[in-house]
């Protein structure tokens, strides 16, 4: 499913349709100057939205610059310097280099393990027959519509017995990534259920035939193929996994005094925007949230044709 | 051979069924089993107390007003947030100058497309601290800054949003509004792309103006994608924990004047130690969630229109 409208080939579209439409052209200068003034109003209702949308990022982008006398006394005037070093002071006092490198560690695991799984559970719930198939693929899609909150406080009793028993749980890597992945799991499964759906049947039979195992026949054929699902639903999970916010804030926490800050970048920072601990540095803070947001606008913007794909596609099967 | 098969799929089911199934599902059958108790959280040994939660809530005058507040939502959130996300998307996709009688979106659409969705990429903690900044209760925020340049409010006397009772929703609205129209443009114009563009040239011939081509055609064609979005939207609408917990004082104040059923679940369970009858109050809230779902998908279902 393409989301752009091509310039070059809408252009086209339209010349070859030209023939057949200049009836329209009789309507008359009145439907024309009423589509005219329609159109303004559309521009303008657009431009309206954009700068609703842009306005906000960019006064934050803004501030990020600034001092803080410079915020309190005049807020939307620039930065009388780009004073880089509150970038640097929120990386290093703000520890938002600390929560960078635990979000990567997090999401880098997360994401990877997410779609391994994801893709071998659904490969084989979409390309083999056996007992139970439907049930074990609707026991993944009910997930989707379970609101996060409901799941936190048993989640962390469990992960809090887990860890009294010897198996620590709570505020460590692995364990939060193993939530991020069960989390994860159901949209990935039903995406890319459908996207080994459409796969054509030809290519496995013969690898089949050569004496392929149905193990090798998945890594060495099917991943490859299945290349562009796996990158939109990758990138669903990355910015999803990178946004998560509900589950670090339970699972995240230091459980003694001796315990390392394993925060990652959300919680860090609602956690410095809260406990007023850094209410006196707004900069930092400003500087702290723009390093949180360009990564995943820059991935957005890269990406953004896989992006609105993958997250439309599976509301619209 | 065939047994083969079986252990293979077996071997690739077995991981992903049981991290699901642990880590996400087993947690949400344990609310049901606790919303049969009365347990503070700490104890070994939860008491059984049958429908007693549930009996409760109907008594609960904090509860009841949550879900007034939720009822707002409901109506608020879905509608306005379709509205414009069907408008935004037709302007994209076929609001465009028709002087060459040709069906397009205005000038820039691509670009727009691109902006527009931005919010729906922040995460919730970014869009909580932005909207924390701009509505600051005195004149450093960006709202209040701008209305004592426009002489709107004085100095003085700032406006106190999201610490005014009668303001507090209408701004959360407002931020559910900005954070989620994006997706739901994205998603109404890539339905429009599928329609056929000789459905509105046709349209055209017939003089069909904007206005009745949206109603005529669009509409109608976009009825299954619209009454998705208004059940994704309703989860929403039911949820709301992250923004009405990190953006309201209290949470849920001033004075329960935000609360919602997820924030006084939370309230519940974690400030006033009562997990089992917060475990009702989630497992009602699911109830709600799945009900709406059937109701709305019953309600909006029409004879689907054959391409």
């Amino acid at each position: 499913m393409s989301m752009d409208t091509h310039p070059a080939s809408a252009a086209t579209a339209h010349e070859a349709t030209e023939p057949a439409t200049t009836g329209t052209q009789k309507a008359g200068r009145g439907e024309r100057e009423r589509t005219g003034v329609l159109n303004v109003f559309s521009q303008a209702f657009l431009f309206l939205w954009a700068a609703l949308v842009v306005l906000p990022l960019g006064w934050a982008v803004m501030s990020a610059f600034k001092s803080d006398k410079e915020i309190i006394s005049s807020p939307f005037s620039l930065p009388s310097a780009l004073r880089w070093g509150n970038f640097g002071r929120a990386w290093t006092k703000g520890h938002i280099g600390d929560y960078f490198l635990n979000t990567v560690i997090v999401i880098g695991f997360g994401v990877f393990f997410t779609m391994l799984l994801g893709g071998m559970a659904a490969y084989v719930l979409a390309r083999y027959k056996f007992p139970g198939n439907r049930a074990i693929y609707y026991f993944f899609v009910a997930g989707l519509t379970f609101p996060v909150f409901l799941a936190l406080t048993p989640l962390f009793l469990t992960m809090h017995n887990l860890s009294n028993s010897g198996i620590p749980m709570l505020n460590t890597y692995h364990g939060l990534i193993l939530v991020y992945v069960a989390f994860s799991l159901p949209f990935t499964v039903f995406f890319l259920h459908s996207f080994f759906k459409t796969l054509p049947t030809s290519v496995a039979e013969a690898a089949l035939v050569d004496g392929a195992s149905h193990t090798k026949l998945f890594f060495r054929v099917m991943l490859p193929m299945a290349k562009p699902g796996l990158i939109s639903v990758g990138i669903f999970n990355i910015i999803g996994q990178w946004n998560q916010f509900l589950l670090p804030t339970v699972l995240m926490n230091k459980q003694s005094g001796f315990d390392a800050d394993r925060s990652v970048l959300t919680q860090g920072l609602i956690n410095l925007s809260i406990n007023g601990g850094y209410k006196s540095d707004w900069s930092g803070l400003f500087a702290g949230m723009v390093m949180a947001m360009l990564p995943v606008l820059v991935v957005y913007v890269v990406f953004q044709r896989q992006v609105q794909a993958g997250l439309t596609a599976g509301t619209l099967k | 051979m065939r047994h083969g098969q079986y252990r293979f799929i077996a071997g690739f089911l077995v991981i992903p069924v049981v991290v699901y199934a642990f880590f996400m599902v087993w947690p949400y059958i344990q609310d049901i089993f606790y919303s049969f108790t009365e347990w503070n959280g700490l104890d070994t040994n939860p008491k059984f107390i049958g429908f007693g939660n549930y009996v409760r809530l109907f008594h609960d005058d904090k509860f009841l007003g949550a879900v007034v507040h939720n009822a707002f939502f409901l109506l608020t959130v879905p509608l306005i947030t379709i509205v414009l996300a069907l408008f935004l998307a037709f302007m994209l996709n076929v609001g465009g100058n028709s002087g060459k009688a040709g069906i397009q979106g205005v000038r820039g659409s691509s670009i727009y497309k691109v902006v527009l969705f931005f919010p729906q990429v922040l995460s919730v903690a970014i869009v909580v601290i932005l909207y924390q900044s701009i509505f600051q209760t005195d004149s450093t925020g960006l709202a209040n800054a701008i209305l004592i340049k426009l002489h709107i409010v004085s100095a003085d006397n700032p406006m106190l949003w999201f610490s005014d009772a009668n303001w507090v929703r209408w701004i959360l609205l407002w931020v559910a509004v900005w954070s989620g129209f994006g997706f739901y443009m994205v998603l109404f114009s890539a339905a429009m792309q599928s329609i056929p563009k000789d459905i509105y040239e046709a349209a055209l011939l017939d003089g069909a103006s904007r206005v009745k081509q949206f109603f005529r055609v669009t509409l109608p064609l976009l009825w299954d994608t619209i009454s998705v979005a208004w059940v994704y939207l309703g989860f929403i609408a039911l949820d709301l924990f992250a923004l009405v917990y990190a953006l309201t004082p209290g949470p849920g104040g001033p004075n329960h004047a935000s609360e919602v059923m997820s924030t006084y679940f939370f309230h519940t369970a974690f400030q006033n130690g009562q997990f089992g009858y917060a475990c009702a109050l989630g497992v009602a809230l699911a109830l709600f969630s799945l009900i709406l779902a059937a109701v709305q998908l019953r309600v909006t279902r029409r004879e689907t229109v054959e391409l």
